[in-house]
């Protein structure tokens, strides 16, 4: 901004001056102009130190940052959505081996987007670190003595009194102190300071931050979270084994995993039944009994999406749930082959339209009394329309159920070795059972309905239904770290922005005519409503105990003249905002 | 439980007709703002020009303006603070506001003032009966969260002026904004009242969505500020360097306070939420810990709440930072709202992620609202 109140400004002496009070209240790094060093190494190496860690390229890091941050939201990215990133591969050939080249797809682990926080990082150590010594040093020293010319301050005032000099520093230095400034008396004034709370705020925030990015960080070198799905009556004990799918951090070590187990007792959903949002989900809850390292005591308790289960580090979420139709199967002999089996099925919608497979892999004998494996793909709707109707479910929770089974035999493929989906038949070296029309052999069935497969090949009853739920185990060390630094980030950052750091100066001399000339001023980090306010206080305190001496003859007026002590620059003095009020 | 269901379906038919009724009100609030404007402009005001054109500069050798802390008048009661803008700023004094001193115009602004009050009371009963309707935080979708927000930046608004802050000249843009806000509310974004999603059951809903809205409505009132600032800046400049602004910019932006203090305003203003925006994101992800098993996972929402707080962050800094301040800061601020406004609408409409509201996803427990 240009500078337009020219004949205001103070003289080159007076800035001098001025600069020397309001010096040190503030531990921001001096902004220097770039200034291209002639020297070797050295003087390069310590040039970028200083750029780094000036407020400027803190500034354009903290630009970069959050401008590097939104291709992200954008573009999607592996991380999160693995299956929109193929969509979008097949989309767009030619951009997205750019984006790959460019890391787009995952921005959040990309070089560049490291390279600015991790810049961001040291420039923020780089500047705490002689920000705190530096504010050490003036914790030990004292606050400056009044400038020379008190009344070129932002808020200032003066009054004659027929005290002492000496009464009137004493009493200022027991006020101040008494309001809990720092104050000492320098020459023939008191010198005091409040608010150093402030810059610790500040250094507690930028501090803070650094603890929670390093506890993120550790966090994710040690994590480890896994899914499971359990049936109702199922249950499960912490062991890599046991997981459907298990992901870790890179310094996670099987030893990691804390010791615990678990049984689903019963899961629970309910459902809006009536109106336009008929069908959308209203609570889901999963009964768990579990028990704490190898033979800890039984406990019962509820998982809700919002309350997971903590177990020492550990966090089990419930994360999905579904249907598992309860089959009987017998072979061609009559024996039973596959006994009152619950069979998880995958939902396709929001209604719980389930799809899946079920796989008998060993007892099974055919008609010829030949060992083989049956296979079935399996689709099931927890309220069937009825008759006629589409086959999509018409409500998620089980109102009238029914599976619809199409059946194979043959070898199922699981002692390949090939690991393979439970959710899907591998049909290549099944074969299809022939209805009486030579088509895929597929039946439509009620709970307790049975279905007897063509040429005396078995039967299949469909016993009932039970619930599944899917849990998510979770562990991330370092969580209380980053909480307590996020709250020590909120804390600092309420100090250092809440509290204003001022100093205050008293000064009492013996004026030309003998009477004792009081001159006091405030000088605020930024400027501030609260500052002359606060003077204004403090000099009604002194007040009182340096009462007013009447003025000289020739002020008739004491609203319209100033004392003597003030120079004529200082009639032009307008009021800043706020003062008014 | 259909009697309770018949309940429910009043009290959302009351929320409604209050709403409807605040917006008609907030209309009439609209008039009464720019019958204030209009008979202000028949007022010459003139401090800012009288300040800073050079023929004024006789003007500057009155006697200094001292503020007499006590309030009293008697001669030594208390002694005077003299208080001076810092060296290098404008000594420019505030305008009056809106009205311009005009006798006709203040009345109109303290109408507009009153009739405020009531929309923003029958708002409120709009807000409280759509809550009780649902037995729950008005914060479900997008339109419960259109109808809090408008009512808090108005709260936010009308406390400002119960403090006695220079704000006023703010109700013009602020009812403006607040009819765009209820008029898309009633009418694209309108759902009808409903439970929520099990993934919103969370004490968490009351803590981060609160916070999140008084944050959003306090940024808004430092966003126009801003706005007015870079307006009354320029303003000023020109009239620094003896130019002649238009008689239509001269007349409307006399009225406002000075552009240091609208930048001072706007300041303290974005300062003091910036803690509680901090909190939110962290509450926030506290809630993401509890429902979806991780604290942060760059879900779009996540990842605009952080860089609206980088940019509020970037903005505080280079209030701190010597060839930053002023304009530029001023525009990192409005750059930061930006962010806040795409993290609200922008995300919700043309991203998807976690915090979508309609669709449940494929045997996921449901998904969080904002
Ligand atoms: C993750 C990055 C950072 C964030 C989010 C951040 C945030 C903040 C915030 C919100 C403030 C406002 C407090 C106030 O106005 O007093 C602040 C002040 C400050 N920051 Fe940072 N900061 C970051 C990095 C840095 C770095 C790298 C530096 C060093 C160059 C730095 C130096 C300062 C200084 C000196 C102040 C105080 C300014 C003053 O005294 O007015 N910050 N920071």
């Amino acid at each position: 901004m240009s500078d337009t109140t020219t004949d205001n400004a103070p003289k080159a002496g007076d800035d001098q001056d001025l600069g020397a009070a309001g010096s040190q209240l503030s531990t921001a790094p001096k902004e220097e102009q770039p200034n291209l060093p002639s020297l070797g190494v050295i003087g390069w190496a310590r040039w970028f130190w200083r750029q780094l860690t000036s407020m400027r390229v803190a500034l354009l890091l903290l630009l970069l940052l959050s401008l590097g941050a939104i291709p992200g939201s954008l573009i999607p990215q592996t991380g999160i959505d693995a299956t929109k990133v193929a969509d979008f591969r097949e989309k767009h050939d030619i951009l997205a081996p750019v984006y790959d080249k460019l890391g787009l797809f995952n921005v959040y682990s990309s070089v560049w987007f490291s390279a600015i926080y991790i810049l961001l990082f040291v420039s923020l150590i780089g500047c705490i670190v002689p920000r705190t010594w530096q504010f050490v040093g003036q914790l030990r020293g004292r606050p400056p003595g009044a400038p020379r010319r008190l009344t070129r301050l932002p808020a200032h005032t003066t009054w004659r009194t027929g005290a002492e000099p000496e009464q009137v520093r004493e009493a200022a230095l027991a006020l101040l102190k008494k309001r809990r400034f720092r104050a000492h008396v320098v020459g023939d004034a008191v010198a005091a300071e409040k608010g150093y709370l402030r810059e610790v705020g500040n250094l507690v925030f930028h501090v803070a931050l650094i603890v929670m990015l390093i506890a993120f960080a550790w966090g994710q070198l040690f994590k480890y979270e896994g899914n499971k799905l359990i049936v109702e009556g199922g249950g499960f004990a912490n062991t890599l084994t046991q997981y459907d799918d298990f992901r870790s951090g890179n310094l996670f070590t099987e030893d990691d995993l804390d010791r615990f187990s678990f049984d689903l007792e019963d899961f629970k959903g309910t459902y809006e039944l009536t109106g336009p949002n008929r069908g959308t989900p209203r609570t889901y809850e999963a009964d768990l009994t579990y028990s704490v390292g190898a033979y800890g005591e039984e406990r019962r308790t509820t998982v809700k999406v919002n309350q997971p289960l903590e177990i020492d580090g550990s966090k089990v979420y419930l994360v999905s749930h579904g249907y598992a139709p309860v089959l009987t199967v017998k072979d061609a002999s009559g024996k039973v082959v596959m006994d009152k089996e619950a069979v998880a099925l995958l939902p396709l919608d929001g209604n719980v339209t389930s799809s899946g497979a079920v796989k008998v892999m060993d007892g099974y004998r055919n008609a010829e009394g030949k060992r083989e494996q049956l296979g079935f793909n399996a689709f099931f709707l927890p309220t069937y329309g009825g008759e006629g109707s589409t086959m999509l479910s018409a409500f998620p929770a089980l109102i009238n159920p029914m599976l619809a089974l199409s059946a194979y035999h043959g070898d199922l493929g699981v002692d390949a070795g090939t690991p393979q989906s439970i959710y899907q038949l591998d049909k290549t070296n099944m074969e299809e059972f022939k209805d009486s029309d030579g088509e895929l052999f597929k039946k439509q069935l009620a709970v307790g309905d049975t279905m007897t497969l063509p040429n005396g090949a078995g039967t299949v009853t469909f016993d009932g239904v039970k619930e599944w739920a899917g849990f998510q185990i979770v562990q991330e060390p370092g969580g209380g770290w980053a909480l307590g630094g996020a709250v020590a980030a909120i804390a600092g950052l309420a100090g250092s922005l809440f509290i204003q750091r001022r100093r205050v100066w008293v000064r009492a001399v013996r004026g030309d005519d003998g009477v004792t000339v009081v001159e006091m001023a405030g000088l605020g980090r930024s400027e501030s409503a609260k500052v002359p306010e606060e003077l204004g206080d403090l000099a009604g305190l002194l007040y009182d105990k340096a009462p007013g001496a009447p003025e000289p003859d020739d002020s008739d007026d004491p609203d319209e003249t100033s004392p003597k002590t003030t120079g004529p620059t200082d009639t032009e003095a307008v009021p800043a905002e706020g003062a008014e009020q | 439980m259909t009697l309770a269901a018949a309940t429910n379906e009043n009290l959302a038919e009351i929320s409604n007709v209050l709403i409807y009724s605040a917006m008609a009100i907030y209309t009439l609030a609209f008039f009464a703002y720019i019958a204030e404007w209009l008979f202000g402009s028949r007022s010459k005001v003139g401090r800012t020009a009288a300040a800073l054109t050079p023929k004024a500069a006789t003007a500057r050798t009155a006697p200094a303006v001292t503020v007499n802390k006590a309030g009293g008048t008697a001669v030594l009661e208390r002694p005077k603070v003299v208080v001076r803008a810092a060296s290098g700023s404008r000594d420019v004094p505030d305008g009056p506001g809106a009205h311009g001193g005009d006798e006709k115009g203040d009345l109109y602004g303290r109408i507009a003032v009153s009739l405020t009050v009531l929309a923003f009371l029958l708002a409120l009963g709009g807000v409280l009966t759509r809550a009780l309707s649902v037995e729950r935080a008005p914060w479900g979708n997008m339109y419960e969260f259109n109808i809090t927000f408008s009512t808090t930046a108005v709260g936010v608004y009308l406390l400002l002026l119960a403090l006695k802050k220079n704000v006023r000249w703010i109700g013009l843009f602020l009812t403006t904004s607040v009819l765009l806000d209820l008029g898309l509310a009633v009418t694209v974004l309108y759902t009808a009242s409903d439970q929520l999603v099990p993934a919103l059951h969370s004490y968490w809903l009351y803590i981060h969505v609160s916070t999140a809205i008084l944050c959003g409505a306090v940024f808004y009132v430092g966003a126009i500020t801003t706005v007015m600032y870079l307006f009354k800046d320029s303003y000023e400049n020109k009239l620094a360097n003896g130019g002649k602004p238009g008689s239509f910019a001269t007349s409307f932006l006399e009225r406002l306070p000075a552009s240091s203090s609208l930048d001072k305003f706007a300041y303290r203003v974005n300062a003091a939420v910036f803690p509680l925006w901090t909190f939110t994101i962290i509450a926030g992800a506290i809630w993401a810990g509890d429902a979806w098993g991780r604290y942060w996972g760059w879900d779009p929402k996540e990842t605009w709440s952080f860089i609206t707080w980088v940019a509020y962050a970037g903005y505080l800094h280079a209030r701190a930072t010597a060839g930053w301040k002023g304009r530029k800061a001023a525009y990192l601020a409005l750059a930061a709202f930006g962010c806040w406004l795409f993290n609200y609408y922008g995300v919700n409409i043309f991203v998807s992620g976690k915090h979508s509201y309609a669709d449940v996803g494929l045997g996921a427990l449901g998904s969080v609202g904002f």
